[in-house]
């Protein structure tokens, strides 16, 4: 026998199930219940930076649309800082740099805008391309799902991103970059989520 | 005070893996390759902070949150309440901590609920708090009822309430469901059977708590919660790889 180590063990996670909305969106479930629904406004009024829209599907293994789906971003400022105490410095009046977003529920569309994340430090030398932390609920869904989406522009930044380079076969980097666009004069970013099967999206354990 | 570092690994034998056939709707929305395992950056070390101006004091009692005035509910008057903790034991304060339910007969207020019991227009069925500085939260509700499901022909669900909790890191995010003491459904459940072992399905039930009970008011569970924990960076990590 040995001392016994007292670390408890973390609550084991169960699906967010069909009505996810009730508890994290009411509002898109049908009723006002709450004076503020948090996770609407990601950047704020006075982040500086580029301001973007993303936009995409997530898509199960038979290719159809998951229309019950609930993401959440997380992400740094444009200096590459996040609104956290050791997110690397200060951000601007009123960004959280976190937000919440459910899907169309006839279509599987999901879209929310923001401004486009800076570098952010590596985990102990270098930097980190540019990126917004997903994590990805649903039916179905026994752990969340998590993920980064990277910008199809950071050409150079995205070759030296320490996270990019960790995944062993290069086509499957390619599920994580977004793809550029302009659109009645915004910049849109398509980031389409496969959830199995081909060009399945790269989910990370964190 | 050494400075928080990365989390510790996450037990994913603890967890449900993501394929579990007896939950069909997961046979399609698992990924087939393995997760890709990341050591902490900054990205996943820090997460979203909340505050008291996010939320008001009313939104912790779904008993009164929905209800007309001078009105509530029908149901078994409950209280929920417990302590948020990580792996090391230690409380986490100032956390958000989100619930939602179905009400006492098992229907959600949701447009895509057509279950044939009837919504109560007094019960809305969220609620979202934070944690005090140990960490504690509670909620006030009614109990929620079995409700059943599309899966086999005659599933039913086993009473209980949906939790989202943040912890301090992104990496901590965690939803999960609570679950109450002496219920006949919790083993016939396969949702919850999707955690492989018995003694963490166990870890879903909220024991009945007479102690935290308001007598002649509401009957008290208790439901703790354990997020993961972090390792204080005694010896800064070799600056090898990233
Ligand atoms: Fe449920």
């Amino acid at each position: 026998m040995v001392q016994k180590l007292d670390y408890l063990q973390e609550t084991p996670s169960q699906t967010a199930g069909p009505y996810v909305h009730i508890g994290l969106a009411p509002g898109a479930a049908g009723f006002e219940i709450y004076k503020h629904e948090l996770g609407w406004d990601i950047a704020g009024p006075n982040a500086k930076g580029e301001r973007i829209r993303v936009e995409g599907l997530v898509i199960d293994g038979t290719g159809s649309p998951v229309k019950d789906v609930l993401l959440e971003a997380w992400q740094a400022n444009s200096d590459g800082n996040y609104a956290h105490p050791e997110g690397g410095g200060d951000v601007e009046e009123g960004f959280r740099g976190w937000g919440r977003v459910i899907t169309n529920f006839e279509t599987g569309e999901w879209a929310f805008e923001t401004v486009k994340p800076g570098r952010t430090q590596g985990r102990n030398v270098g930097v980190q391309a540019p990126h917004i932390n997903l994590w990805i609920v649903a039916r179905g869904i026994n752990v969340g799902l998590s993920t980064r989406l990277y910008f199809e522009d950071e050409v150079e930044a995205n070759a030296a991103d320490p996270v990019l380079n960790i995944i062993e076969w290069e086509r499957r980097r390619a599920t994580l970059i977004a793809k550029r666009s302009e659109r009645d004069g915004q910049i849109v970013y398509r980031f389409d989520i496969k959830l199995q099967g081909e060009d399945e999206t790269v989910f990370f354990d964190i | 005070m050494p400075k928080p570092g990365e989390l510790y690994q996450r037990d994913r034998e603890r967890h449900p893996p993501a394929l579990t056939r007896d939950y069909k709707t997961s046979v399609a929305r698992s990924p087939q390759y393995s997760l890709i395992s990341l050591q902490n950056s900054v990205s996943e070390i820090t997460g979203p902070v909340f505050g008291h101006n996010d939320i008001d004091p009313i939104d912790n009692d779904l008993i009164l949150n929905y209800a007309k005035p001078g009105e509530s509910p029908i149901g078994e008057r409950i209280i929920v309440h417990g302590r948020v903790l990580d792996e090391n034991g230690r409380p986490v304060p100032n956390t958000l901590v989100e619930a939602w339910q179905a009400n006492a007969g098992g229907r959600y207020r949701h447009k895509k609920d057509t279950y044939l019991a009837p919504i109560d227009p007094n019960f809305g069925g969220c609620g979202r708090t934070l944690t005090d500085e140990n960490g504690y939260y509670f909620f006030r509700t009614v109990k929620p009822g079995a409700y059943p499901w599309r899966n086999w022909v005659n599933n039913w669900r086993p009473a209980h309430i949906h939790l989202s909790i943040f912890g301090t890191a992104f990496a901590q995010r965690l939803i999960t469901q609570c679950y109450f003491e002496g219920d006949p459904l919790i083993d016939k459940c396969p949702i919850v059977k999707t955690i492989p072992s018995q003694e963490a399905r166990d870890s879903l039930v909220a024991a009945l708590d007479m102690n935290g009970s308001i007598p002649l008011d509401t009957i008290a569970y208790k439901f703790d919660i354990v997020l993961r924990g972090r390792r204080s960076t005694l010896f800064e990590n070799r600056l090898e790889g990233n």
